[in-house]
């Protein structure tokens, strides 16, 4: 599903030049829920920005479905976000001004689908995530956990392949967090969907297929399975 | 997608930024408060400042302006309508056998003292015109007519200066230069640019109030009045040609000159025009500074939607939308206020024009300003670090 080759993303130029991430390789299959772990400042936020086209590389490839990415027009890459991408945000990056059900319903516009479709569709997604009780709410009236579960709604609204989530339980309590990653293993396992997971809560590795390390913009190698076990432990 | 399907996607797209927009505006209604009151303070100042300054460009020419006059006789050099010297009446006669010409009338417009009621003198402007053919007369009569003036010593006085002369109603005796006269009727609204008054009076009466200064045979100004059909500017020439010691202009032209005198070569004008740009400056920056903080309260919001796939196109027009939508609102509360602060002021010293022309130009600008404020932060928003978005 994405297929990542020697990677290079600096920030700035000359002496002033940042390598972010320095000849990463990835592959990422359908179906799959992949942990990126490293400490702060190791790449794996560019990493999913890259992945996600928010962020264009500076060398190297990835490929989205078959779809070279790295070189496409600025202008192109929004209609690739929008067909193939859905993201989760640490801060939710929910719309205060929106109720819940306005929330996904704006991802839905995005993708054309407006009127009473967008609302049905809407209100089928947030009952998905159990909140159904909730589509009048606005983000401000809602716990962390609830906020988050909206953006698993709003993120599934366009119905994308690929799921990119930046700590999405790094502030959720143990219970909410649990939750929001029963939903997203539950994604990949029953939609066949990819998921990918940056993450530094150790609670929660047990959901993931695959857990990759990054270290000063590399990949250092694939965790164990064995391994995974004792870190989930 | 066919392109009427693509034309479909690109409209229920846009009307939901729109709606974003509005929603994003009213969500915060604090901010909202703050953002309005930051334009409709910069759009009032604004309109107050260059209101002012029309009034007095229109004061200072008014009794030019709706003279009724296709063109004006006076001595040569003179630097404005209140500045005219005498002139003979022969020229009037002249000024007769050129073809085109219908009327040529005397006018005078000449400072004389008014002695109020306490004693003390005050300097009015009196214009004594042609009762019979009215060119130069007042306007706006609201007590009394034309015919009043025919009276012997009958003058007209504007409502807005009762009190500065004196004057309580009609029929109350005065005192212009020495002389005895009667207030026959009141005009409302003739503002004087200057501190005098403007007082109407019949030609005749006028010459005697203005005294020594001019002798019988004499006026300050000659209105013309040129026949139907004639080219004005061909008159103007053949009366300038038949006139070569005196100096021709036509109605535009010496409503021009006078305005340009008392707006630009006194201090006054020029510090209205000055405090009208200023106020355009500090509104343009109250304006700019309210939208800008505005937009980039949401800047994070905008990121979002970047990330979940809109183009810039769409996050530009909730932008433009937000600074569109507040622009309105403060254009409406500005608008108000600045009506209910020009109709307050028609009946002081400092009247405030608020012109159709002055207000949908306000419309404009206060569109312009606040689109101008979001292209600012519109380059703002397209350059959001993209890796924001995934910061808690």
């Amino acid at each position: 599903m994405i297929e990542i080759r020697d990677l290079h993303k600096t920030y700035g130029k000359g002496q002033a030049a940042v390598s972010a991430l320095s000849g990463v390789d990835l592959h990422v299959s359908a179906g799959e829920v992949l942990m990126l772990m490293g400490p702060s400042g190791s790449g794996k936020t560019t990493l999913l920005s890259v992945m996600g086209c928010i962020l264009q590389a500076s060398s190297g490839s990835v490929k989205v479905d078959g779809l070279e990415v790295v070189g496409l027009a600025e202008s192109k890459l929004p209609r690739v976000r929008l067909k193939h991408f859905g993201f989760i945000f640490q801060g939710f990056n929910l719309f205060p001004a929106l109720t819940a059900r306005e929330n996904v319903e704006l991802a839905l516009k995005l993708k054309g689908v407006g009127g009473a479709g967008a609302r049905k569709r809407a209100a089928a997604l947030l009952e998905q995530v159990g909140l159904a009780d909730k589509l009048k709410a606005y983000p401000a009236d809602l716990s962390g956990g609830q906020k988050q579960r909206i953006a698993i709604a709003r993120a599934l609204a366009g119905d994308p392949p690929i799921i990119l989530a930046d700590e999405p339980t790094a502030a959720l309590d143990s219970h909410s967090g649990q939750k929001v990653m029963e939903m997203l293993a539950g994604l990949a396992r029953e939609d066949g969907r990819t998921v990918v997971v940056v993450t530094h809560d150790n609670r929660v590795l047990h959901y993931a297929s695959r857990i990759v390390h990054i270290a000063d913009g590399r990949v250092v190698k694939p965790v164990a399975e064995e391994a995974k076990k004792e870190m989930a432990a | 997608m066919n392109s009427v399907q693509i034309v479909i996607v690109c409209y229920k797209v846009y009307n939901v930024m729109i709606a974003l927009a509005w929603k994003n505006l009213i969500h915060d209604r604090v901010r909202l408060a703050v953002t309005l009151v930051g334009i409709v303070f910069a759009l009032v100042l604004i309109l107050v400042q260059f209101g002012l300054f029309l009034s007095f460009m229109d004061t200072s020419s008014n009794v030019v302006a709706r003279s009724g006059a296709d063109l004006w006789i006076t001595a040569p050099r003179i630097p404005h309508v209140n500045g005219g010297s005498p002139l003979r009446e022969s020229y009037r006669w002249q000024a007769l056998q050129v073809k085109g010409v219908a009327r040529v009338d005397r006018y005078n417009l000449a400072w004389v003292p008014w002695k109020l009621p306490s004693g003390a003198i005050e300097s009015v402007s009196i214009a004594g015109f042609d009762l019979d053919h009215p060119m130069g007369g007042p306007w706006n009569i609201v007590q009394g007519n034309l015919d009043d003036l025919r009276s012997e010593d009958t003058v007209m006085v504007d409502e807005l200066y009762k009190q500065k002369l004196g004057v309580t109603r009609i029929g109350q005796i005065v005192e212009i230069s020495n002389r005895r006269a009667r207030v026959a009727g009141f005009t409302r609204g003739i503002h004087s640019f200057t501190t005098a008054p403007y007082v109407f009076s019949s030609f005749k009466n006028a010459q005697n109030y203005a005294g020594a200064a001019m002798s019988e045979d004499q006026s300050t100004f000659m209105l013309v009045k040129a026949e139907t059909g004639a080219d004005v500017g061909q008159v103007k020439a053949a009366l300038q040609r038949k006139l070569p010691n005196l100096a021709v202009f036509t109605n535009e032209e010496m409503r021009a000159k006078t305005q340009s005198y008392w707006v630009f070569q006194t201090g006054a004008g020029v510090t209205t025009l000055l405090g009208a740009l200023l106020g355009l400056i500090v509104g343009v920056v109250v304006v700019a500074q309210t939208i800008y903080a505005a937009t980039m309260d949401h800047i994070r919001e905008f990121g979002t939607l970047k990330a979940m796939g809109a183009a810039n196109a769409r996050i530009y027009e909730v932008i433009l939308a937000q600074a569109a939508i507040s622009a309105v609102m403060g254009y409406v509360m500005a608008i108000v206020i600045a009506w209910l602060v020009s109709r307050g002021s028609q009946d002081g010293n400092a009247p405030i024009a608020l012109p159709p022309e002055l207000a949908i130009g306000a419309l404009g600008l206060a569109l312009a300003m606040c689109a101008g404020a979001a292209v600012i932060s519109i380059r703002k928003a397209t350059r959001i670090d993209p890796a924001m978005v995934f910061r808690g």
